[in-house]
């Protein structure tokens, strides 16, 4: 016999995982000790990995002696984050040669690294701030790989098919079709979960493999397939509906990359300064006193998840229309899924997830580098990747390794006390 | 069964959690055999120092000491070995066992092959009963009993774990009238039988009642002990908050006006489909306080949430502030200027995780001078929270710290100054000073009587028979879905209130409908 009588007991169910969510959104800590925590969790993760990358080393177990065993150790895990770091940022004696060449393309050769970075990072801006903007309005969208699918499909489907138009109408026509079959791909699940209370991870993961076999369908109509081709690709999208690049200069990065940022721009000011915004934190951390106070909380739980998939939809149109130019199956190679990886470890916020995808998009950028450089396989970075994202889940632990004072202690009173009485 | 009467001292207690002093060098000795009084306000210490006692949280300093001998408390069990028992403010009962099996759980009576012996625990569990006028039936499943009932099978789990000493948790939180006093005879035949008593209250009526002592704490300090012979609840009151209080609310005679709230024949169904409200009619005028008394459960928290649109109304019309808000959205009866201090602060009134700037404007944060447009305008919000943060004297350190992190009288401010400072003709407040300390119930009852004074009505839902005797310019009571009056407060006593609560008297019928409910 509780105190509330009418408690139900789906209630602590739905509760349970929002505090799940709020737990990574709106941490117990100082945003300079939430940072510390992830440059931590950062170093032991390249710690950790390193250990991997030593012991798959077989020269390290059949060197005659232990000094030679060390010294090829060292060689390996210096080598392969080395390599990783030139890859991701460039080597700086290298930078400064190529940069005091003289020539405009060799100079910005020495921006090749930094141009895979931004080509890796910008995909993962959109669907980290898709599954953010998810985490805000209480809703775990976990199906950001299907609106990314469907996004960059309608995306490329508008980029192929419409033709005579300039890039200043074509380029924003195909975004926008990115934008809003992504959409529909979130308000589906979004609707479902108002309407009838569906939970929105299992309708979102179904949701995944329609776009998966959608695609896969498409692909092989003649609406979509290459002339000519047998294999599921489709025709290349117009020049004007492609994002302008550098490709002049020998560079990947293309504007896409700016309008990430400008969409995370939007994200925040959507967040923290329009009454939407509010609507979907106070839905997002308390849907029932939400409710008693006049908000419709069904329609922000549709317009979230609508608002999510269209991030991610971005994605797809990013991938689409500013790196491949036509579409194949698989082309979202888990962006859906890594975006809850960035806005996990961005805490939820569009400036934590900028700089997220910007450090995995750097790791990404710089495996390939790495493996071409030593023997290490670029896999070790989903190694680092989740084993990052595991100690920024478990602060507690990263402030044991490193003797660090909890900034607050879990349930401990800030202002009152709430034990007594 | 008493081993031995029991004398509990305990010596320059101190405990302290990161940044607050909850206990600061407390003295307190208990006599066999009396009843020993621990009054104080939310926060003031009185549970971590029983915690202490019962083993559940070890003192940074000072010691315990059992008939002169001093003690160390690893664990409760330890505790309960030194025969000392504790009855929780949250019963720590198992729904699905009967009384017997809850007794005698943690310290089984077994027969050869370690079987259990439940016979003998039954018969304990009626000896018990019958001893201290504690009647419990012992087959019956815990979850079909009523609160009370479950009540005492805690003090009954106690005693028949051979406590010396027992101590009462805020008992009283959760009782009617009648069972309460049925409670406060069963610590005085405790009391005659040897055993000491700590009962741990806020309520000061209570412990001029019972108490052969009383201890207050403040702050986690003891500030002072005193006897009910020489000691007024005026005088307690005061030392409980540090200042001087008025007991009881002032107020002129109400003038009512038109009528703003009219409820007829309104019938609701709970979520399982049962009837939760059944037929009720009445009227809240301008310039009135109508109060609802009853005991949790009996259909007032569907009432209110009909009434502000959150539950849907199975029969019957709401007309609130001249329109018919029988099927509104909560939007729109809450914009027709209806003000909702819901019941559940916590679960209804905040949003813990947002400002409380932003809790302050949680109902009016799309209209103007909050927003443009779509636009929020933050510089409005914050100078709004920075202005009732002042008139309501809300202490929290800045209007951007998360609600949730301020004490329950504070956050109950925040949602008194959010609802009071709209434009609204209607307010309606359930359980408005649950759970809050004498200051913060002193504060809201007099803005409460200002609204009305204002000219507004007020409809107030409380199981606190005291705040609806004290506010009531006419009251009501609901059991089992329908409701007595409203009367005129002048026209029922404080007794026949009391038992329209417990279904006009009949025995064992304070049990609400839904008892059973998780």
């Amino acid at each position: 016999m509780s105190e509330k009588p009418d408690q139900k007991p789906g209630r602590n169910r739905a509760a349970a995982a929002r505090d799940v969510i709020q737990s990574v959104i709106a941490p117990q800590s100082s945003i300079w000790s939430s940072v510390l925590v992830v440059v931590l969790a950062f170093v032991t993760a390249l710690v950790v990995s390193a250990v991997f990358i030593v012991v798959s080393d077989p020269n390290v177990i059949q060197a005659p002696d232990l000094l030679t065993a060390l010294n090829v150790a060292w060689q390996d895990v210096s080598g392969a984050y080395g390599g990783l770091l030139t890859g991701a940022l460039g080597d700086p004696s290298t930078v400064i040669a190529k940069l005091s060449s003289g020539d405009a393309k060799v100079a910005a050769s020495a921006f090749y690294p930094l141009s895979e970075t931004v080509v890796a990072a910008a995909p993962l801006v959109f669907t980290g701030l898709a599954v953010a903007l998810g985490f805000r309005a209480g809703l775990f969208n976990i199906g950001g790989e299907g609106q990314v699918i469907a996004g960059g499909l309608a995306a490329g489907f508008v980029g192929f098919s419409v033709h005579g138009l300039t890039g200043f109408v074509e380029l924003p026509l195909a975004l926008l079709a990115g934008f809003l079959v992504g959409m529909l791909w979130g308000f589906i699940p979004g609707l479902l979960k108002a309407r009838t209370g569906a939970h929105e991870v299992i309708t979102t993961i179904m949701l995944n493999y329609v776009a998966i076999y959608l695609t896969y369908y498409f692909l092989n109509t003649t609406l979509f397939q290459r002339p000519g081709r047998t294999d599921p690709i489709s025709k290349v999208v117009d020049s004007a509906a492609m994002l302008p690049s550098l490709a002049a200069l020998n560079l990947r990065v293309h504007a896409g990359a700016l309008l990430a940022v400008a969409v995370a721009v939007a994200v925040y000011f959507l967040l923290w300064r329009t009454t939407l915004g509010f609507e979907f934190r106070a839905v997002g951390a308390n849907p029932d006193a939400s409710r008693a106070a006049g908000i419709g909380v069904g329609r922000v739980i549709v317009v979230a998840m609508s608002l999510s998939g269209g991030l991610a939809g971005l994605a797809g149109a990013n991938i689409i229309l500013g790196v491949q130019y036509s579409v194949t199956p698989g082309f979202s190679s888990g962006l859906g899924f890594d975006g809850i990886t960035v806005a996990l470890l961005g805490r939820g916020n569009p400036v934590g997830v900028v700089a997220a995808a910007l450090l995995f998009g750097g790791l990404r950028a710089g495996a390939v580098q790495m493996q071409a450089a030593t023997s290490t396989p670029v896999d070790i970075v989903q190694v680092i990747e989740a084993l990052v994202i595991m100690f920024v889940a478990a602060p507690a632990l990263i402030r044991a390794i490193f003797r660090l004072r909890a900034v607050r202690g879990i349930g401990a009173p800030t202002v009152s006390p709430g034990w007594g009485g | 069964m008493l081993r031995q009467p029991v004398k509990l001292e305990l010596r320059g207690i101190t405990k302290s959690f990161p940044g607050v002093l909850a206990n600061d060098h407390i003295d307190l000795v208990v006599e066999p055999g009396e009843v020993h009084v621990l009054l104080g306000e939310n926060g003031a210490g009185k549970t971590t120092l029983m915690n202490i006692l019962y083993g559940l949280y070890h003192p940074d300093e000072g010691e315990i000491l059992v008939n002169g001998a001093p003690v160390k408390f690893q664990s409760p069990s330890d505790a309960i070995r030194m025969g000392i028992g504790m009855v929780h403010q949250h019963f720590m009962l198992i729904p699905v066992f009967t009384v017997a099996e809850n007794v005698m759980l943690g310290s089984e009576l077994t027969r050869p092959f370690g079987l259990l012996d439940r016979g003998r625990a039954r018969r304990e569990v009626q000896r018990l009963g019958q001893e201290f006028g504690l009647p419990v039936d012992p087959d019956a499943l815990v979850s079909s009993l009523s609160v009370g009932a479950q009540q005492r099978v805690e003090i009954v789990k106690a005693l028949y774990r051979q406590a010396g000493v027992l101590i009462l948790d805020e008992p009283t939180a959760v009782l009617t009238p009648q069972e309460t006093e049925e409670l406060l005879r069963v610590m005085e035949s405790l009391k005659h039988a040897g055993r000491s008593l700590v009962f741990i209250t806020h309520k000061l009526k209570e412990a001029m009642r019972v108490a052969d002592r009383i201890t207050v704490l403040r702050g986690g300090r003891v500030v002072g002990s005193t006897v009910p012979a020489k000691s007024t609840e005026a005088q307690l009151a005061a030392m409980m908050v540090g200042r001087a209080i008025r007991l009881g609310v002032e107020r002129p005679p109400a003038k009512p006006g038109a009528v703003v709230l009219e409820v007829e024949g309104l019938t609701v169904r709970d979520a399982r489909g049962q009837v939760a409200v059944d037929d009720v009619s009445f009227q809240v005028r301008a310039g009135e306080i109508v109060t609802v008394a009853g005991v949790q459960g009996n259909g007032q928290t569907e009432l209110i949430r009909a009434i502000m649109g959150l539950d849907p109304v199975a029969a019957g019309h709401i007309t609130a502030a001249g329109r018919d808000v029988t099927t509104s959205s909560p939007r729109e009866t809450l914009a027709s200027g209806v003000g909702h201090v819901p019941e559940d602060r916590v679960r209804d009134g905040l949003v813990s995780d947002l400002s409380v700037a932003e809790n302050l404007v949680l109902d009016t944060y799309y209209l103007p001078p909050f927003a443009r447009g779509l636009v929020l305008e933050p510089d409005e919000i914050r100078r709004n929270a920075d202005e009732r943060i002042r008139e309501f004297d809300i202490r929290t350190p800045s209007a951007s710290v998360q609600a949730g992190t301020l004490s329950g009288g504070n956050q109950q401010r925040v949602v008194v100054a959010r609802e009071f400072s709209r434009p609204i003709s209607l307010l309606i407040a359930s359980q408005p000073t649950r759970g809050l300390d004498v200051g913060s119930i002193e504060y809201i009852h007099e803005r409460i009587v200002k609204l009305r004074d204002q000219g507004d009505a007020v409809l107030i839902v409380s199981s606190d028979l005291d705040e609806v005797l004290a506010l009531g310019d006419r009251i009501s009571v609901m059991y089992r879905g329908r409701m007595e009056g409203p009367f005129d407060s002048g026209s029922a006593t404080r007794e026949e209130i009391g038992l329209m609560m417990a279904g006009a008297g009949s025995e064992g019928a304070a049990a609400p409908p839904d008892a059973g409910r998780p």
